[in-house]
């Protein structure tokens, strides 16, 4: 029985090895691998205040692991996910966040990109419009008019 | 669509949206331009402005270092204006602040509390045995939890809190002269009043 649940345990270590970078070390983790599953999501989440382009389950900074340890008595004392994040927000700011929240000092990154394909299209668009007007209305050239003058007799449409 | 020179008028009006990208261009040029300028001018851009300012202190009850006075609660950080600084005596930018804060201890300007972090215990009160004690409190944050709490990314860190327990402002890094003559101590004066 030892032999099999050591042999889940290194299985399961394996494929936790295999999803990528990983600093949470054995001792860090909670018993219930349920809660442990959820200390994991919201640390993805978080933003390692030192090192600033890896999440706190990414990184060995001191600071992040000692996050990391918050996040997971925070959930033994029963927080959500939700609750636990809006601590961090609160402690450090959404800097704290990897990914930005949807509220209003974000709205630019959120809508930024399609009002820019939005502007762009209107603008080709017109240009294709205005390019295609221009051929349909362009004068004659006087080698044109010539051509014409030399098919209709001049002063023909008086009669 | 060969003759576009034939109608001036035309493309006279319809020339500013391509002034569009560059406009755009010149604005992102200017917001990269500050950001290198200041690079170069040796600020700190990797500071993170506290959301912490003008809200409460967080709730503190810190062991004390053994032998050395009471544990450092959020009482202590009320009713006077105090200073909260975070350090450790693996700090090495601690040192640089060293002087001025045993300084302040000794005008008794304000009191200021320490904050050991993540430090161990003996080795805390080795190094203030070596260099000096400028804390009036000191409160054990031997799992960050305090460090957390006042958002804190790097020892040294300082906090002025008014007398309603209100943090008024922080100090990334170690307190410059320069700092505290012109920011910090004009501020507690203000505070004290």
């Amino acid at each position: 029985m030892k032999i099999l649940s050591s042999l889940a345990m290194a299985a399961s270590l394996s494929v936790i090895a295999l999803t990528g970078a990983f600093a949470v070390e054995p001792n860090e983790m909670l018993q219930d691998p349920a809660l442990e599953a959820r200390a994991r999501e919201v640390s993805q989440h978080l933003r390692c205040v030192q090192c600033q382009n890896e999440t706190i389950d990414e990184s060995n900074a001191q600071i992040a692991r000692d996050m990391r340890i918050l996040v997971r008595q925070q959930i033994m004392n029963g927080d959500t996910n939700e609750e636990i994040i809006d601590y961090m927000v609160s402690r450090y700011g959404d800097y704290v966040l990897l990914k930005p929240r949807f509220q209003t000092n974000t709205l630019i990154l959120w809508f930024g990109p399609f009002v820019v394909l939005l502007v762009g299209g209107f603008v080709v668009v017109r240009r294709m419009r205005t390019a295609s007007n221009t051929a349909a209305m362009a004068p004659l050239s006087d080698d044109e008019r010539a051509a014409i003058g030399n098919v209709m007799p001049p002063g023909d449409d008086a009669k | 669509m060969t003759d576009q020179t034939a109608q001036p008028e035309q493309t006279a009006t319809r020339r500013w949206p391509y002034l569009i990208p560059l406009i755009v261009l010149l604005a992102l040029g200017g917001v990269f331009g500050k950001r290198l300028l200041d690079i170069q001018q040796g600020k700190d851009v990797s500071l993170i402005p506290t959301v912490l300012l003008d809200t409460p202190v967080p709730d503190l009850n810190l062991p004390p270092l053994p032998g050395r006075g009471e544990a450092l609660t959020t009482a202590d950080l009320k009713g006077e204006v105090t200073l909260v600084n975070i350090w450790g005596s693996w700090c090495i930018a601690c040192l640089s602040e060293h002087p001025l804060l045993l300084s302040i201890k000794e005008e008794g300007f304000v009191p200021v509390h320490g904050i050991a972090w993540r430090d161990d215990p003996e080795q805390s009160l080795r190094w203030l045995a070596r260099h000096g004690d400028p804390y009036s409190k000191i409160g054990q944050d031997p799992r960050s939890e305090a460090a957390i709490a006042f958002g804190v990314t790097a020892a040294p860190e300082t906090f002025i809190v008014d007398k309603e327990g209100v943090i008024r402002y922080k100090q990334t890094g170690p307190i410059t002269p320069e700092i505290w003559r012109a920011t910090m101590k004009p501020l507690i004066d203000e505070l004290k009043k």
